[in-house]
């Protein structure tokens, strides 16, 4: 099988994916997951099969344009591709950042030109010759005034989280298009959600929670923070829900009038995440009627995807968006394998 | 089948399909002796794999590959006929819920025990 790329023409070796393969040749396709959660490795194929897989989790719009994840693409055939588009990528500045905790890095992020999202879609963050998702912890009017904002666990020895506490306001950075299906469906306003959210995986579901609020959503809303200690527990109800943008939104006024219980699950005082959101599945009736957001590590997440799943929901119904342990991205040429993954945490999947 | 349309029309089609999967995969993981060959598994390609599988043996359409099942299974220890047959135990339950007839289940039963020596790479 031949991949062919700007009139160059690159061998694949049985198995290997399009992006496994240009990589073996020192073509660097930008990559996060490798798993076709992230979109970094997006192409666009001229001629050719990419194969089905390839385009698995694209939004229609992508795939009627041709393209498809290189992590994912094993041709049937040989193949012809382009990089994706620039406009997939948006120029952006840095805003003043400020901890949440300290562990957790509130950043801000103004883009050249809008970027079009849903509350709970995630991004990969370019700076520096390094790449990252993340999930955006804001909903797109609050965008507008303050920057796309991210909630950022801060590693020391995270290579990106570090880079961006430290890195000053105007620094330019790229946001990727925006992706992830762990977003809220206004047409579902009458069954329960249930949001549950590990570490800063409680970020993308405060909003999703507040895009809830906003249309107006009829049923009960329970979120969930789960944290590995107590320290982890870096937002209240609170601040999630009404004071979502440091002053220049609107306070969700309403959320008080509304029923939404706010959770914690500390695992060092004996809590596990798994069990609580089961309980707290039970405690809203008929596993049918709910819909399930949930964010964070990605044994977690899968904890709590099966335990909602035996609890009798249909894993239609539970929208799932795991961390991935991130990797140098290839932007920059510097790529690590897989299993040298830097501590920081990058963010995919739906 | 005891009819000339397919177990898998009469059961509602690939909607039915789908929820019979999950009743099925339910009832898999909750059983001991099967469960620990789904720890590391991702539970949306299982699902899709168990939907095919459930598909070809209701007679449903689209072709279901054997060499996929062999591939699949390959990597895993100390499977043997014990498995096959309590997941055809299962599968066999989750249609008796789902209110199939027994000779319909019987026949289903026969075309899953089909794919065992795929399933025990022999």
């Amino acid at each position: 099988m031949r991949v062919t790329l700007a009139g160059q023409d690159y061998e694949l070796r049985p198995g290997e994916s399009v992006l496994e393969g240009m990589a073996r040749h020192g073509v660097r396709l930008p990559w996060v997951c490798r798993a076709g959660a992230c979109h970094s490795c997006l192409v666009r194929v001229v001629h050719g099969d990419p194969g089905t897989g390839s385009r698995h989790g694209l939004k229609d719009a992508w795939r009627d344009r041709g393209y498809a994840l290189a992590c994912l693409a094993h041709p049937g055939s040989d193949l012809t591709i382009s990089f994706a588009d620039d406009d997939s990528t948006t120029p952006a500045t840095l805003l003043p950042s400020r901890m949440l905790s300290p562990q957790v890095l509130l950043a801000r992020v103004r883009p050249v030109r809008p970027v079009t999202f849903r509350p709970g879609q995630h991004v990969v963050l370019q700076g520096a010759g390094m790449a990252r998702s993340y999930s955006i912890a804001n909903l797109p009017a609050e965008a507008e005034h303050d920057g796309i904002a991210f909630h950022v666990r801060v590693y020391p020895s995270g290579a990106f989280s570090s880079w961006l506490a430290r890195a000053a306001p105007g620094t330019p950075v790229t946001i990727g298009a925006p992706a992830g299906e762990c977003c809220y469906l206004s047409t579902d306003r009458d069954g329960p959600l249930l949001l549950a959210g590990t570490g800063t995986g409680i970020a993308p579901l405060t909003a999703v929670a507040r895009d809830a609020l906003a249309n107006r959503h009829r049923a009960p809303i329970v979120i969930i923070h789960g944290a590995a200690r107590p320290q982890g527990l870096y937002l209240d109800r609170r601040q999630a829900l009404l004071e979502p943008d440091q002053g220049h939104g609107q306070p969700a006024a309403a959320a008080g009038h509304r029923p939404v219980r706010w959770r914690a699950c500390v695992h060092s005082r004996g809590g596990d995440i798994a069990e609580t959101v089961a309980r707290e599945a039970a405690a809203l009736g008929d596993p049918g009627r709910i819909r399930a957001y949930l964010c964070g590590g990605p044994t977690s997440v899968a904890r709590m995807r099966r335990a909602l799943f035996m609890a009798g929901m249909s894993l239609q119904n539970i929208h799932a968006d795991a961390f991935l342990p991130a990797v140098r991205a290839a932007a920059a040429g510097r790529t690590e394998p897989p299993g040298t993954a830097a501590p920081a945490r990058g963010r995919p999947a739906s | 089948m005891a009819d000339d349309i397919s177990l898998y029309d009469r059961l509602g089609g690939a909607g039915a399909v789908r929820a019979a999967t999950e009743i099925f995969y339910r009832k898999v993981l909750s059983d001991p002796l099967l469960e620990r060959y789904f720890d590391d598994v991702d539970m949306d390609r299982q699902i899709a794999k168990q939907t095919a599988f459930l598909t070809m043996v209701l007679g449903g359409p689209g072709a279901y590959g054997g060499r996929d099942l062999r591939t699949a299974h390959a990597g895993l220890n100390g499977l043997d006929d014990q498995h096959v047959d309590r997941v055809i135990a299962h599968l066999s339950a989750t249609l008796k819920e789902l209110g199939a007839a027994d000779p319909d289940i019987d026949s289903v039963a026969q075309v899953a025990a089909s794919v065992r020596d795929d399933v025990l790479n022999r």
